[in-house]
């Protein structure tokens, strides 16, 4: 996110999910789109099978999309950042630039040119393992596509040079022209479903809605005015990291988590429950009492989007409504009246009637958000920037203009990961999503069925090291990181490449944060749980 | 592009060139009834139910799904005579059709019901010997019951079309003929990966949503239009309510993800009403949970935040929003945290 507003002005997805099967290059890199964002996937389907679209993978696992590719590139984890520079190298080279495009809608292309320049595909085959002359095919593929649309997630962010990453492929579509038309773009898809919306409404500690700066004077003495405080601070705040780090060291005394589960979710999770346990006061608000609630002083039971009136915004930038289909079970209520009431008893009232009244405040306070009203949301939702009442929304960013003016073109250098395989340690570990489940598995773990589908967490390894190792598929094993040790069920595929095994982190039987490293990219704050070194033990 | 002038029952439409005559139909607001044909699928022209007549063609009833609309065509999509040729087309599907409406969970949305009804066919006078197949019901989601497939081929159209995972396909010729699994092994033991896409496009019931088996006929539910809970594509769906409870999942075709929807939004809704929700605040003390009323709770959450506020500072405390609730809750909770705390500690899990 950090990146792209960076090179655009604007973190979110460029453009809409039906434009993708407008696209006549689709370039996916590391997302697992078949089974983290499964209809998403219907859509690049469709794109090849019926326009014939090509579709170009990168990934160090070979997902169902890499299946279906027409040109899979395999580097070994963490090196994405070389493939995308020689990615640009060859196209540079090969004179498939949009110099048009550079020259009038960005700024600082020598730096970038002169950045890509060592990447030669020999020298980023000695990197990432890719092959010289797949890279360049890929390369001109891209470089020569009409509309080019690149998809990219977790595979790309979740690394301590992730913000790199995300400048790295923004380049990829500066340098191409593949940004501002339909069908083309550089599309973050983002994992969770309101992961859009909790920062559109300053969920974060630098921003408040519409990511108008805390640090900006005029901004907070908007919001005061609004709400009726006479200051607002404008220090920014700690990044969950840092909060977690904050309750360890004391300087955090008080935590209020609300609807999450860092117990699981958060590298490296025997550290976190320290953290957690140093604190003064926790109070966690969810509808499960989750590992996290479990450490809870005080419990505050919410309900479920079904149970509930208000909005979500997807990945595309729709906001959408969710609407109450069954009444509050038990004495749970809706996280917004919770609030409220806590707010009331602290000495601020908070009147609202109910969440349409909310957005109205939401509309007159973000400009992107202004033209969003509960009757507009009828008709399928509305698509930021929506800036008034008659505005049909936006289907693209970046037509004609920039947010930030011109695209800005971010030389970035590939560095390695924080943690890599060692004689100790010797195989990356990487984690991810599996269709079934969904984060933390609080819901979908819930569900008879999904659970009779994908009963247990399993490591994925290939055939090669079960082999050297005598394993057997279902054998348990014990996985050992530096952090800490988990026992799961062995699946033996090729999805993995030999030298790299994969787990998911839907469970907590075997939690695969429990071996993650707390690595953090400086910039975005992700922490890196795409590569880390573990071992692997036969019992 | 060329347009291209035809009339069909008395009014003048015109279309580009290429159009179907049903899609002309359609556009002309005049319905042409269809069971094998979907607007994002293949043309199969396999169930014959939109046969229109076209003046000047004695030969035949042209597929109104697969014959293009063509320059001073004039067609009749309600005449007798294509009124008689439906009625045919459906005696010969109840022929071979198990008529049990009485259990069936498509009673009450079932196109082959709806379109007896219409042209009036109650029995068929076509007797004849019956398929038998036994029930494949060992995915946790999805049954089907082969008895009643009518072979419009949706389910194998949207499976390979749409959700490119092609686990079901024809066998068989003729009578024979069925829709059917890898070596006839069952949807378990397929790549089948439980999206519903097949059931969603069903127009009888030889496939049905199991979790909703008996729960709730289709005009008994209340169907509230919401978003998927589950990640950032944000399907949007109808869940079907009865006495208060989600009994199953209904397709919107017309919304930005065109109906479609994985194994997490069509099937994954139970959560909602298992034991392990959380119905009551609860405090710890000496290590334990009791239950607690709201008033007790949220005294004690604003006492214990006042207190950290008074000794430490407001920087000293910290809040995680979530990804998961709506836009207003994020909204109200970093108001709270701004304007009640004092602080900016605000963040949540977008980065995980
Ligand atoms: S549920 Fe989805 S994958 Fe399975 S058979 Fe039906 S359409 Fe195909
Ligand atoms: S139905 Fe599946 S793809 Fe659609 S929002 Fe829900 S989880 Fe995501």
């Amino acid at each position: 996110m950090a990146g792209l507003a960076t090179a655009f002005g604007s973190g979110a997805m460029t453009n809409s999910i039906e434009e993708i099967e407008k696209a006549n290059v689709i370039l996916a890199v590391g997302t697992n789109t078949t089974e983290a964002h499964p209809v998403i996937a219907t859509r690049v389907h469709k794109a090849k099978t019926r326009n014939g679209a090509k579709l170009i993978v990168i990934d160090p696992r070979k997902t169902e999309m890499a299946a279906r590719a027409d040109i899979w590139l395999r580097p070994y984890p963490g090196t994405n950042v070389a493939v995308f520079n020689g990615l640009l190298h060859v196209i540079i080279a090969e004179g498939l630039t949009d110099d048009e495009f550079i020259a009038r809608r960005t700024e600082n292309f020598a730096a970038v040119k002169e950045a890509v320049a060592p990447y030669t595909p020999e020298e980023v085959e000695r990197i990432s393992g890719v092959p010289a002359a797949d890279l360049v095919a890929a390369a001109r593929l891209y470089g020569q596509a009409e509309r080019g649309s690149i998809l990219y997630t977790m595979g790309v962010t979740q690394h301590t040079t992730g913000t790199e990453g995300v400048l790295a492929v923004a380049n990829l579509a500066l340098a191409t022209g593949n940004l501002g038309k339909e069908g083309t773009g550089v599309n973050p898809l983002r994992g969770q479903n309101n992961v859009q919306g909790a920062c559109d409404m300053g969920a974060l500690p630098n921003f408040f809605t519409g990511y108008q700066k805390v640090t900006d004077s005029a901004v907070r003495e908007k919001f005061a005015r609004a709400w009726g405080v006479p200051e607002l601070p404008g220090k920014e705040g700690l990044k969950i990291g840092e909060i977690i780090e904050g309750a360890g060291a004391g300087k955090v005394r008080a935590l209020y988590i609300m609807g999450e589960n860092p117990m699981l979710s958060d590298p490296d999770i025997t550290h976190v429950e320290a953290c957690l346990k140093n604190l003064d006061f926790l109070v966690v608000q969810d509808i499960f009492l989750t590992e996290t609630a479990q450490l809870a002083d005080v419990v505050l039971p919410a309900v479920s989007f079904a149970e509930k009136e208000g909005t979500f915004t997807n990945t595309e930038r729709r906001i959408s409504r969710v609407r109450r289909a069954v009444r509050p079970r038990g004495r749970a209520k809706p996280d917004w009246e919770i609030i409220s009431a806590l707010a009331a008893r602290m000495g601020y009232e908070m009147n609202y009637e109910g969440p349409e009244d909310i957005m109205a405040e939401i509309a007159a306070l973000t400009p992107s958000y202004a033209g969003i009203t509960y009757p507009r949301l009828e008709k399928g939702g509305l698509q930021w920037p929506c800036p008034d009442k008659e505005h049909p929304g936006t289907k693209y960013l970046h037509k004609g203009k920039f947010a930030r003016g011109l695209g800005l073109f971010n030389p970035v250098v590939y560095k390695p990961s924080a943690e890599l395989p060692d004689e100790e340690y010797p195989f990356y570990l990487t984690t991810g999503r599996i269709l079934y489940h969904y984060h933390t598995g609080t819901m979908s773990r819930r569900v008879e069925g999904l659970n009779a589908i994908a009963p247990c967490g399993l490591l994925e390894i290939n055939p090669s090291d079960a082999c050297q190792l005598d394993i057997k598929d279902g054998d348990v094993v014990r996985v050992v990181s530096r952090r800490g040790s988990i026992m799961p069920q062995v699946e033996i595929t090729d999805r993995v490449a030999p030298g790299v095994v994969f787990l998911n982190f839907h469970y907590k039987e075997v939690a695969a944060n429990t071996l993650t490293n707390a690595v953090y990219d400086p910039i975005s704050g992700i922490p890196e749980y795409k590569v880390s070194a573990v071992r692997v033990e036969r019992r | 592009m060329k347009t291209v002038n035809l009339t069909i029952d008395g009014r003048p439409v015109s279309v580009p060139q290429g159009t179907s005559i049903l899609e002309a139909a359609r556009q002309a607001g005049i319905a042409i009834p269809t069971l094998c044909h979907e607007n994002d699928l293949s043309i199969a022209g396999a169930c014959r139910m939109c046969i229109v007549e076209v003046e000047g063609n004695k030969k035949n009833l042209p597929a109104a799904c697969a014959q293009p609309a063509m320059e001073g065509m004039v067609v009749h999509t309600n005449s007798p005579k294509v009124r008689e040729a439906r009625k045919v087309i459906l005696e010969l599907m109840v022929a071979n059709h198990p008529l049990d409406c009485l259990t069936c969970e498509a009673n009450g949305k079932c196109k082959l019901q709806q379109y007896c009804y219409e042209y009036g066919v109650k029995e068929s006078s076509f007797t004849g010997e019956k398929r038998r197949f036994t029930v494949d019901d060992g995915n946790p989601f999805i049954e089907r019951d082969l008895e009643k497939c009518i072979l419009c081929g949706k389910c194998v159209r949207v499976c390979h079309e749409v959700q490119g995972v092609g686990a079901i396909d024809y066998t068989g010729r003729g009578f024979d003929t069925k829709v059917t699994t890898f070596m006839d092994k069952g949807l378990a033991e397929s790549p089948c990966v439980s999206c519903g896409q097949c059931i969603y496009m069903c127009p009888v019931g030889a496939l049905t949503a199991k979790p909703s088996k008996g729960k709730g006929r289709d005009y008994e539910v209340e169907k509230v239009v919401t978003t998927c809970g589950y990640c950032g594509v944000g399907c949007q769906l109808a869940l079907n309510v009865k006495d208060d409870r989600i009994v199953g999942v209904t397709n919107l075709p017309d919304s930005h993800n065109q109906g479609y929807l994985c194994v997490k939004g069509r099937f994954g809704y139970d959560f909602v009403d298992s034991p392990d929700r959380l119905i009551s605040p609860l405090i710890k003390e000496n290590g334990e949970f009791r239950e607690a009323s709201w008033e007790e709770a949220l005294d004690l959450v604003a006492q214990k935040l006042g207190e950290v506020k008074a000794q430490y500072g407001p920087d000293a405390i910290a809040g995680l929003s979530s990804a998961r609730v709506t836009n207003e809750e994020n909204y109200l909770f970093q108001k709270f945290f701004r304007a009640v705390v004092g602080t900016n500690n605000v963040d949540h899990c977008a980065r995980l």
